[in-house]
């Protein structure tokens, strides 16, 4: 469904700041595919979540979106199809708006008109859709969305992205900026909708455990290469300690583990 | 230059002269009448700041255009006028005028990724030279026993009730009717994400919406307002001026901050209300600065200084609440 290839990104092109920040990634993404992507700080994972989202053209490659060519199409156009959640949860929704304004502009992706969507019946749904979160948000509809934690503001954002249906969703490690329990709830509401929806999904990681345990296929990146990937029963055998050893094995030093095993988040 | 120089010396006395008149009427204690013009001019004001309000408020846009498309709006409608073209077609030509300069800001802002600020005064200084000619190459136009929709209003409600009075109810009525729709039009979808605009950017393009053109619909739109506005002022004082939009984009911004002391809401209702009270209230100051500041040595060229001061008094106590909410919250 969305084919990369041969991608590569270089940061600060002819100075003396010059990174290669991906080099030559080919990755082809099939429909119902649920790729959990671990790899060190500075592996290039974001950056490939900017390419394929658009923030940012490749230095060389393309991107394709259901056999379409989409490498030079900006951000906005490409986020009709593509939902992507950052790990700030303050990038995903309006401060000082209320949540049914924030809820109706994310209904529908692409340009808005002059239509008053917002009316009774509209209010109903998005009532019984937050009542889905569990968290007492479906009384709070006329509350502006700064008065929200973290955590109910990361799970809103979850949920107006399942609601928009894109086909194919980026996360980036969205649940590491809350606290544990939060992080816990949005995590498993994240499952839950992806189970529900089939979505085809990217998600980074900073835990191992996190990756392994979640996704029908997982990604290692380092240095801006994907080194491994792994699918079905291959992946459901992995463990923590299997993972650090393949690592080595491939680059032939050991995985800078400190802070991806110690990230003890589940 | 010498002509120029000459022509807005000529105008600021025909201002100066206007303004003692007006001080004339307060003399003889008809209070009244300075009630209904603060009312009147808080009201044509009123759309100014509704405008302003957009830009620095929803969009987070601060946009100068408006020193520039308040005299655009004053300048078409009183070229239009003395041409004896239909009112209400002027009054149109002038919103379009507004609108373009508030695109063509936008525009500046989004191809050459130039700062909002240096758009806005871009577009505000050009806007100084095209307004000298949309007044005919001069500085000034007097529209004295010209037909304009305000001496239409007096005309019809001649005998029934004051002109002064009837002009009050007339504005009151295009306020309603604009900030109906100014509500109306911020439920809308396309309302509501240009709220979200200002808040996160991101947000707007995760929704694929293309931010340029959500700039470009609201700094238009705001313009369109500020023109109107200017072509309201130049009926009411008779006269179209090129420089009549200095420093407007300050009281405007002094107009919306004090609104903002008066009333704590999220309804754009109240946020639109909030922002014309503020500008009455704003005009309210500034009469009583023209008129009883001599018994502290104010002049009326002292206005301007006050009109900081009130921003930077709004600014200041907006931190303390702030720092004080905090505290409350730690607490």
């Amino acid at each position: 469904m969305i084919r990369l290839e041969n991608l590569s990104k270089i940061f600060n092109e002819d100075t003396p700041n010059e990174t290669l920040a991906l080099r030559y990634i080919s990755l082809d993404i099939k429909e119902g595919d649920f790729i959990t992507i671990i790899g060190s700080n500075g592996a290039g994972k974001t950056t490939l979540f900017n390419i394929i989202s658009g923030t940012y053209p490749p230095t060389e490659g393309r991107v394709f979106i259901d056999g379409q060519d989409v490498t030079r199409h900006p951000e906005y156009k490409r986020a009709r199809y593509i939902g992507r959640i950052f790990q700030d949860p303050l990038l995903g929704t309006a401060s000082n708006m209320t949540l049914e304004d924030n809820m109706m502009i994310c209904y529908k992706k692409g340009f808005k008109g002059l239509r008053i969507s917002l009316n009774h019946k509209m209010k109903e749904f998005f009532r019984e859709q937050l009542d889905q979160l569990d968290m007492d948000l479906d009384n709070r509809m006329k509350d502006n969305v700064v008065l929200l934690s973290g955590g109910q503001r990361q799970a809103l954002t979850l949920l107006m992205m399942a609601i928009s249906k894109p086909k194919l969703i980026l996360l980036d490690e969205h649940t590491a900026a809350l606290d544990p329990k939060n992080a816990q709830i949005v995590l498993a509401l994240t499952t839950h909708f992806i189970r529900e929806y089939r979505f085809t999904t990217m998600m980074i990681t900073h835990n191992m455990s996190q990756a392994i345990k979640y996704g029908t296929r997982l990604l290692m990146m380092d240095k801006g290469e994907i080194i491994l990937d792994v699918e079905g029963e291959e992946k459901k055998d992995l463990t923590v300690d299997k993972l650090v050893k393949k690592f080595h094995e491939i680059r032939k030093r050991t995985f800078e583990t400190d802070e991806v095993l110690l990230s003890g988040r589940t | 230059m010498v002509v120029k120089d000459g022509l807005i010396r000529a105008n600021r006395s025909i201002r100066a002269a206007f303004v003692q008149q007006r001080a004339q009427i307060i003399g003889t204690g008809q209070d009244l009448y300075m009630i209904e013009g603060i009312l009147v001019e808080g009201l044509i004001y009123g759309i100014m700041v509704l405008g302003v309000f957009i830009t620095f408020r929803i969009l987070n846009f601060p946009d100068l255009t408006v020193d520039g498309s308040f005299p655009l709006g004053a300048a078409i409608m009183a070229t239009l006028i003395t041409r004896g073209y239909n009112l209400w077609f002027a009054l149109l030509v002038a919103t379009a005028g507004g609108l373009v300069s508030g695109i063509v800001t936008a525009l500046i802002h989004n191809k050459l990724k130039v700062p909002s600020l240096l758009a806005g005064i871009l577009t505000m200084t050009m806007l100084y030279s095209i307004n000298i000619r949309a007044l005919g190459n001069r500085a000034n136009l007097p529209l004295l026993k010209q037909d304009t929709i305000l001496t239409r209003i007096t005309t019809m409600t001649e005998g029934l009730m004051r002109d002064e009075f009837a002009i009050l109810i007339f504005f009151v009525l295009v306020v309603l009717v604009i900030v109906g729709l100014f509500v109306l039009f911020f439920h809308t979808d396309l309302g509501l994400t240009l709220g979200a605009l200002g808040n996160n950017e991101q947000m707007v393009i995760t929704q694929g919406v293309n931010p340029e053109i959500l700039k470009m619909i609201g700094v238009g739109i705001a313009n369109a307002l500020v023109a109107i506005s200017g072509a309201f002022i130049a009926q009411y004082q008779g006269f179209a001026d090129v420089s009549l939009g200095q420093g407007i984009i300050i009281s405007g911004l002094a107009s919306v901050m004090i609104g903002e002391f008066m009333i704590k809401s999220n309804r754009i209702s109240l946020l639109a209300l909030r922002a014309l009270s503020g500008s009455i209230l704003f005009k309210g100051i500034m009469y009583a600065g023209r008129y009883y500041g001599y018994y502290i040595n104010m002049t009326p060229n002292d206005l301007k200084l006050i009109t900081g001061l009130l921003i930077i008094l709004s600014l200041v106590t907006t931190k303390i609440n702030r720092i004080k909410m905090k505290k409350w919250i730690k607490s």
